[in-house]
């Protein structure tokens, strides 16, 4: 016990050390886009769910986004014909975890753990690599489990690596680029990744533009409130001397 | 009116009621000076109020189960009606909680409120600090996020580090060799019933011993000392209802407009109230890369690390973590100075205290940052780490703060004190 307790106190020296920083893009969502949030939702529905699922969001929670029950029904739904389930799937999970090595997370609240910076990044940086099983590897995540399912939207990424003289010394850079491309261009595949990340971070917290609109009025009212609360405090605080 | 001043008499001849109302209220004479300081003992009641109210409404659907927490928790923040508000409510009140209670504290260390005839007032206090990182320990456990499983692990595995029996008492703790579904359970029932329990005894008992006591004050003088020969009421004191019933409310307003900015806006407050990572539900195979505490608990988890092993043992630093909260309970014995207040003490003692609040912010950063922050030192001290070498001296300033205590406070140059209260 106290070996694992020396571990886990040390753990995180070992492996920060070892890691390089990546600088994550700027995802620069927009959270009241609704129709941004509606786009991210098909990709969502389209490419990730059924690998991934989202068991605590309900398909008739995307009303909240302006679309009707009959709507979601007739677009968004493959899996359940009731509108009221979560975000399950039908996937089995032994085969999920011989077929990738890991259970493919739950995606629900991924956008607050992750967050959207990273999860931007990590959808634009898969590449191509024959040493992984997937053939696949990824810039924010090495190593990952999951192949680039979005290849086709986005082309193929290869890895060059150029040595490059900087101040007298030799500087290893190591950049992406495009080898085939897909059916996007590059600002297209870059909008419909940032489209799916406000998704998933509408996804981690519905209620957040809510939220905020609630809070202003909370905030106006007890600046109203201290009006006469600190005008009573003055009148009887008269008599103190 | 008469009817109900008849009811009143009926009940009074009953229960102490028109009894209870002076002696707390009406007619418990406060000092007339208290400051911005002396909001904060109010608002630990409103949070703790806060915290019960919440509390009670999130346990109706909290499901104390391994396999259901984690789901629990999101369904209260999705499909229970202004659940999200409730449990947000909840998890900053926690943060709230403390920050009140480290200021009521530091108030008490300024204006040497914990002085004779203080003491028990004191170490009520401080137990009820106890209490509240119980609570809070306990608390985290239960979204059953990854921050919650593995900060449980660390902590209880504290108490493996004892000698001989460790080991065992922290499988007594846990109820598993692991952290589990039946850790979770006890820990469910510690959070939500057996810790409120002593804690509302605590909140009781300290008030008890404040009002049999009375108020300390910024000038840190008695105004029992002074009394109207008449009436036998302090000069100084005015009855604490209606003067600071009213004058907390306004207190009470500008905390809330503190409270809701958190929150509305930024309820996880870049993830030093509720972290990044108890997003990603529990899992027992998978050791997080940096594991924290929440930020209250993070000076004395500076201290923890700080502390070098001794025979590959991580004992010392659990002692010494340890001892860096006991040793506020000496406070009392440890203070030999002249005068209460800071406003009269020298500058030992001003000094002392500002490396103290110095050294108790450091380290509670340095506890939320793994040690590598800012890289290691050249070979001339060996490629120690840079944060782990000011981690121990700022430890080593804490510590010193107490020990040298009734050195400085005794041959410190102090000012006389007024006679009656200043403004």
């Amino acid at each position: 016990m106290r070996n694992l307790l020396f571990a886990l106190l040390f753990a995180p020296l070992v492996v920060l050390a070892s890691g390089e920083e990546l600088q994550l893009d700027n995802a620069n969502i927009d959270p009241h886009d609704a129709i941004s949030i509606q786009r991210g939702a098909r990709t969502f529905v389209n490419y990730c769910l059924n690998c991934h699922a989202a068991n605590v969001m309900r398909y008739n929670r995307l009303t909240d986004l302006g679309l009707t029950e009959q709507q979601i029904k007739e677009n968004l739904m493959f899996v359940t014909d009731k509108v009221g389930d979560p975000m399950t799937i039908s996937a089995n999970r032994k085969d999920q975890k011989q077929w990738f090595g890991v259970e493919p997370p739950d995606l629900s609240v991924v956008a607050r753990s992750r967050g959207t910076d990273w999860l931007y990044t990590y959808l634009r940086t898969f590449y191509r690599d024959e040493t992984r099983v997937t053939g696949w590897n990824n810039l924010a995540f090495p190593n990952v489990g999951m192949p680039h399912v979005l290849w086709q939207l986005q082309g193929i990424q290869i890895m060059k690596t150029e040595s490059v003289e900087h101040e007298g010394r030799k500087v290893e850079h190591r950049k992406l680029v495009l080898d085939k491309s897909g059916s996007l261009s590059a600002i297209e595949y870059d909008n419909l990744t940032r489209d799916l990340v406000n998704f998933l971070s509408y996804m981690g917290e519905p209620e957040k533009t809510k939220r905020s609109q609630i809070g202003v009025l909370v905030l106006f009212f007890l600046l109203l409130f201290l009006v006469p609360a600190w005008l009573l405090k003055k009148e009887y605080w008269k008599d103190v001397h | 009116m008469n009817q109900l001043k008849a009811l009143l008499g009926w009940v009074d001849d009953r229960f102490p009621l028109t009894a209870n109302w002076k002696a707390h209220l009406s007619e418990y004479y406060a000092p007339k000076n208290f400051n911005f300081w002396y909001f904060f003992g109010a608002l630990s009641m409103l949070v703790l109020v806060m915290q019960i109210v919440t509390g009670i409404l999130l346990t109706m659907h909290y499901k104390p189960d391994a396999s259901q927490a984690f789901a629990s928790v999101e369904y209260i923040m999705r499909d229970v009606p202004s659940g999200w508000l409730i449990r947000y409510m909840h998890s900053t009140g926690a943060s709230m909680f403390f920050i009140v209670i480290y200021l009521h504290m530091f108030r008490a260390l300024m204006y040497g409120s914990y002085r004779k005839p203080r003491e028990l007032l004191w170490l009520f206090g401080m137990l009820i600090y106890l209490c509240l990182m119980a609570e809070a320990f306990f608390g985290y456990l239960l979204p059953w996020g990854q921050m919650s499983y593995w900060g449980a692990q660390v902590i209880v595995n504290l108490f493996g580090a004892i000698p001989f029996v460790g080991p065992d008492i922290s499988l007594w703790i846990r109820g598993d060799y692991v952290v589990s579904d039946a850790t979770l359970n006890r820990f469910f029932a510690f959070h939500v019933i057996a810790v409120p329990l002593v804690l509302l005894g605590l909140v009781a008992a300290h008030l008890l011993a404040l009002h049999e006591v009375g108020s300390n004050n910024p000038d840190g003088i008695e105004i029992k000392k002074k009394k109207d020969p008449k009436t036998g009421i302090p000069l100084d004191g005015i009855p604490f209802f209606p003067y600071y019933v009213i004058k907390d409310i306004v207190g009470v307003v500008v905390f809330l407009m503190v409270f809701s900015a958190i929150v509305f806006f930024a309820p996880e407050m870049g993830g030093y109230f509720l972290e990044h990572n108890n997003f990603v539900p529990a899992d027992p195979l998978k050791t997080p890369l940096h594991i924290a505490p929440v930020w209250y608990f993070t000076p004395f988890y500076s201290i923890l690390r700080a502390v070098p092993p001794l025979f590959n043992s991580q004992f010392p630093g659990v002692v010494a973590m340890g001892l860096s909260v006991m040793i506020l309970f000496l406070m009392p014995w440890l203070d030999r100075g002249a005068v209460k207040s800071i406003r009269y003490r020298g500058p030992l003692f001003k000094g002392a205290l500002a490396l103290f609040v110095v050294a108790f912010l450091v380290l509670g950063y340095l506890g939320t940052e793994p040690t590598n922050l800012w890289g290691q030192f050249g070979s001339w001290l060996g490629g120690a780490e840079r944060a782990t070498v000011v981690a121990r001296i700022f430890t080593i300033i804490y510590f010193l703060f107490f020990l040298l205590m009734p050195w400085y406070t005794k041959i410190d140059k102090t000012r006389p004190e007024p006679e009656r209260v200043t403004s």
